[in-house]
């Protein structure tokens, strides 16, 4: 991996990083702009990275996953997210179902659904935020009540990434007024999901709206504890989710300098190459710093994680903020670096610049990470 | 060698800065804890004490107090 040595990663995070950046150019690059035109996730696509068991990434050995470490997973994410940000997305929230349900299911939930999941036999997907509801999310609004051996689940998510494709959610809905998660299948009868069309980034993340209309849920399906749907569940869940939103965009950034050296070295103004510009050279420079800073943030964040370290987590939040503002810094440039090609088709660039902005949205906005990192210093200082 | 209380009051009072606090007190009551606490002292337990926190130890008294959280750790240590 380009601008990180031997004291950042093991020989076999280097093979392995070899690996996902040839798989990135062989088969997600070769799919992402149709992805981003047709705005749908190609299947075939989806079925290479199943074979290829990606899925099973984040999931124990225990239950037929890869047990990456949180570095690897990193780079698997940074890879992606450099050919084509709907597959990162992906990769995320199908990561962050698996993994609440590793780390807070029953030994039922996890024997029955990790392998599946591991396996990519089923999608998952994580459903928090709803009409009235983004950074606030313990005001959700979609109710739970117990009646008999069921949980009836009524409300209604939306922007839920891959809920077109997922077979299975981690829904978070309040139980006696106090936010819970739940397991719940796609097949449930009276939920229903909405293709939201039409977006500016991530056009293949197939996003949409879930209707839970008097939704039968089986007891069972209580994912952790009653009350502990935000504050452990959703708090682990998004965590995961913000780490790879991190490396994602650092992929980005990295692809968007790749192809701007490149472009530098081959486009002629003024009868020279725009490299030997030294306005085009400081933003390349701009660009080059900016994307390195957020990679050793993401690996400082990544080591820590593996450590189990509770600072980890605000780590976390450093790395996401970081990098997500870092990506729109240098989409901005590359796309200045293109001037009128960049906005065409004929290279991905314009892509780039809209998929960066999303991760400066998703979990957690900016202003959210401002705040707790403010907090963190504070508390810490 | 430092107890399980030792470790536990230091990893709080990195938490629960300029406010002194008594063994008993009920830390979540004390209002200065943030909302990833729960998620970075359970973090802290398992990693600190190589215990696993289970869903049925997800309950508030096990943790409401540095009393409680070392009788807890002592309790899965001994198990």
């Amino acid at each position: 991996m380009k601008g990180l040595i031997k004291m950042d990663l093991t020989e076999q995070q280097f093979e392995y990083d070899k690996e996902f950046k040839l798989f990135t150019k062989n088969v997600i690059e070769k799919y992402a702009e149709n992805n981003d035109k047709e705005e749908r996730m190609n299947p075939e696509l989806l079925k290479e990275m199943i074979k290829r068991k990606y899925l099973g990434a984040m999931i124990s050995r225990d239950y037929g996953g890869l047990d990456f470490d949180s570095i690897t997973i990193g780079l698997l994410n940074y890879e992606a997210g450099g050919g084509c940000s709907s597959v990162r997305s992906l990769l995320t929230v199908h990561g962050m179902c698996a993994l609440g349900i590793q780390r807070w299911g029953t030994n039922e939930q996890k024997e029955y659904w990790l392998p599946k999941l591991a396996a990519g036999e089923k999608i998952g997907a994580f459903a928090l935020t709803e009409p009235n509801v983004g950074s606030n999310a313990k005001g959700v609004e979609t109710i739970a009540i117990e009646k008999n051996d069921y949980y009836i689940l009524n409300g209604e998510k939306k922007w839920i990434t891959m809920s077109q494709i997922a077979d299975v959610f981690i829904i978070i809905a309040k139980l006696e007024d106090k936010p819970t998660a739940f397991i719940v299948e796609k097949n449930t009868e009276g939920l229903t999901v909405e293709p939201i069309k039409g977006i500016m980034s991530f056009r293949a993340s197939m996003i949409g709206k879930i209707h839970l209309n008097n939704c039968k849920i089986p007891k069972g399906n209580l994912l952790c504890k009653e009350g502990l749907g935000i504050s452990h569940v959703g708090l682990s869940c998004l965590d995961y989710g913000r780490y790879m939103v991190a490396w994602g965009s650092v992929g980005l950034g990295q692809a968007c300098v790749d192809l701007s050296i490149k472009y530098a070295k081959e486009r002629k103004q003024f009868g020279t190459y725009i490299m030997k510009n030294q306005l085009i050279q400081k933003m390349i420079t701009e660009m080059s710093v900016d994307v390195k800073a957020a990679k050793h943030l993401c690996i400082y964040a990544g080591h820590l994680k593996q450590k189990g370290d509770p600072e980890s987590i605000v780590e976390t939040w450093v790395a996401k903020y970081y990098s997500s503002k870092m990506v729109n810094r240098v989409a901005g440039r590359a796309l200045q670096v293109f001037g009128a090609n960049g906005i065409s088709d004929e290279y991905p660039i314009a892509r780039y610049f809209r998929d960066a902005k999303i991760n400066e949205i998703i979990e957690g906005s900016s202003q959210m990470n401002e705040i707790m990192i403010a907090h963190s210093m504070f508390r810490s200082n | 060698m430092e107890c399980v209380k030792e470790k536990v009051r230091k990893f709080l009072e990195q938490y629960i800065r300029n406010k002194d606090f008594e063994d008993d007190d009920n830390i979540f009551k004390l209002g200065l804890i943030g909302s990833l606490f729960a998620m970075q002292l359970i973090m802290f337990i398992e990693k600190e004490f190589n215990i696993k926190v289970e869903n049925d130890d997800l309950d508030l008294d096990n943790f409401s107090s540095l009393n409680a959280i070392n009788e807890f750790i002592n309790k899965k240590i001994s198990k």
